[in-house]
């Protein structure tokens, strides 16, 4: 079995690290180990469990249906390539392997849906994308409960919202 | 410019201090981004990341927080200087082995500093001594904000910042602490401590961050996950979890002193001894031993020495900054005896540990 940093020299340290009942494994020569610190138990627990995490992370990505290899038509990057270095080619590729990252991102992060900081050009379109979804839940559920005039003021909110007038639901 | 004529000196960045900075000894708030449009900087080619850097370090140093900035380009930069950033914690040592294309930007007074084609186009970091992880966050948030208004950045409404690596994916953030925990490690409780941290989804690591081995005592405590919660989210677990282990320290400290006074004077006499009467020492042992001096100026062992004189030569003991004060022909050998000789001169003035044990309830607060 090969080492799973360096690719050349047989792999002789075979780490298992469990994380929320996932299990990642990873096997190293001892070269490889010492110079990521886990071939003393006593600073085990130092060891980088971005590596941990990445290498059982890369070997996961390959596995979409098909076998056909996706390639980034932007910048050229494989599903190899990022099985080499656990990175992504371009910001595009994101697009290109997103069926292949979306259980990786699962293992690793809180949920797979940003809800932090978006650039201010962006926030401002997002904020009322949304605040556009919920007026219209409101304004379906004030018109299927007849409360009509509840509906006209939230018509009224939808209208400044969006530069067109909304269209009634049902011509 | 010389890099290390732009630095403050070690004597004045051990005068700059932070909330709780005898066990937190700085906050680090990172954030990464990347320009829409072109290759990470680990998968372009070099025409492409020289004009990504071209893009952003003039950016960069338009900031107003920018103003006398040392910037540089990577390869203008000797193994030396770049080495005496490492040790100084404003770049990685992965941001250390570029060449060109990569670039670096640091404030006046060292409290930001911009990676340029790190591992992502752009790595921006806010620094402060002690505990300060709100204002870190603040801080780089509003020079963020500032660059977003010149640099198209690469997002996506659904994934966030996006970034080379997928575990950075979303915030792009890490928020990390640096903390001196002797008393954990000498009460052999530090394990049972890392783990429980780990087991909140957050990473501890050594001294120079990934990888690296806990020398001096000393451990970086930070966020691994970036995606599904928001920055003041994260900020505020890690500001919650640091504020419980310098609780546990400063409880370890204080059960070793009433229950293994004899243990703890002895590591603390012992690292005295040896760093006062050492004619060779290495670097790593020369850390390990100021880390257990440390702790006895916090214990008052020391009457009349100042934390500041430990934390100094921490600084300018470390490999790089010893051969910038010498000639940087230093063999490891040559180093290890100049070394000592500069402890020895610094220590001159202190008086060997006393070992009546401090008035009760005079030091843990």
């Amino acid at each position: 079995m090969q080492c799973s940093v360096c690719k050349e020299k047989p792999a002789t340290v075979f780490l298992t690290h469990i994380e929320n009942d996932k299990m990642h494994k990873v096997n190293l020569c001892e070269d490889c180990a010492k110079k990521k610190g886990v071939d003393n138990p006593t600073t085990f627990s130092l060891a980088d469990a971005d590596l941990l995490l990445g290498l059982g992370a890369a070997q996961e990505i390959t596995q979409t249906p098909g076998g056909v290899e996706l390639k980034c038509p932007r910048c050229g990057f494989s599903q190899a390539d990022f099985k080499k270095s656990g990175r992504l080619g371009c910001p595009e590729c994101y697009q290109v392997f997103a069926e292949g990252l979306e259980n990786l991102l699962k293992t690793m992060h809180k949920g797979t849906r940003h809800t932090g900081k978006a650039p201010e050009a962006l926030r401002q379109s997002r904020d009322t994308a949304e605040r556009l979804k919920l007026l219209q839940k409101k304004l379906a559920k004030a018109v299927e409960s007849e409360d009509f005039e509840q509906a006209a003021k939230l018509r009224d909110e939808l209208k400044h919202l969006t530069p067109r007038p909304i269209e009634p639901a049902k011509k | 410019m010389d890099i290390h004529e732009f630095l403050i000196t070690p004597a004045a960045t051990t005068r700059l201090h932070g909330p709780h900075d005898r066990i937190v000894m700085s906050s680090r708030v990172r954030l990464a981004r990347n320009l829409k449009g072109a290759a990470f900087p680990g998968w372009a080619k070099k025409p492409e990341r020289i004009k990504v850097m071209e893009a952003i370090r003039p950016a960069v140093e338009s900031l107003p927080e920018m103003k006398d900035a040392f910037s540089e380009a990577m390869d203008n930069l000797g193994a030396l200087d770049k080495q005496i950033l490492v040790e100084r914690h404003l770049i990685s040592r992965e941001h250390a082995a570029k060449g060109s294309g990569s670039g670096v930007v640091l404030n006046r007074e060292e409290t930001f500093c911009v990676m340029i084609n790190e591992e992502d186009h752009l790595r921006m970091q806010a620094l402060r001594p002690g505990l300060q992880l709100h204002e870190a966050w603040r801080a780089i948030d509003r020079l963020d904000s500032a660059l977003e208004k010149k640099l198209d950045y690469a997002f996506s409404n659904e994934l966030g910042y996006l970034t080379a690596c997928p575990t950075n994916l979303g915030t792009g953030i890490r928020v990390s602490a640096m903390l001196h925990l002797p008393g954990l490690v000498l009460a052999e409780q530090i394990n049972p401590i890392i783990q429980s941290v780990n087991k909140l989804g957050l990473a501890v690591r050594g001294l120079y961050g990934e990888g690296t081995e806990a020398l001096g005592n000393v451990f970086q405590v930070s966020n691994q996950m970036t995606l599904g919660e928001s920055e003041t989210t994260i900020v505020e677990r890690l500001d919650k979890v640091l504020s419980q282990i310098i609780e546990h320290e400063e409880n370890a400290r204080q059960l070793l002193l009433e229950k293994k006074t004899k243990v703890v004077f002895n590591h603390i006499g012992r690292a005295y001894g040896i760093l006062a009467n050492a004619h060779s020492i290495s670097s790593k042992e020369t850390m390990n031993l100021l880390s257990l001096m440390r702790l006895g100026v916090d214990l008052d062992l020391f009457p009349g020495a100042e934390r500041s004189l430990v934390d100094e030569l921490f600084i300018i003991t470390q490999p790089a900054h010893l051969q910038k004060q010498f000639s940087d022909k230093l063999s490891a050998e040559e180093r290890d005896l100049l070394r000592s000789d500069m402890v020895r001169d610094r220590l001159k003035n202190v008086n060997r540990p006393s070992v009546k044990p401090p008035p009760a309830g005079g030091t843990a607060n």
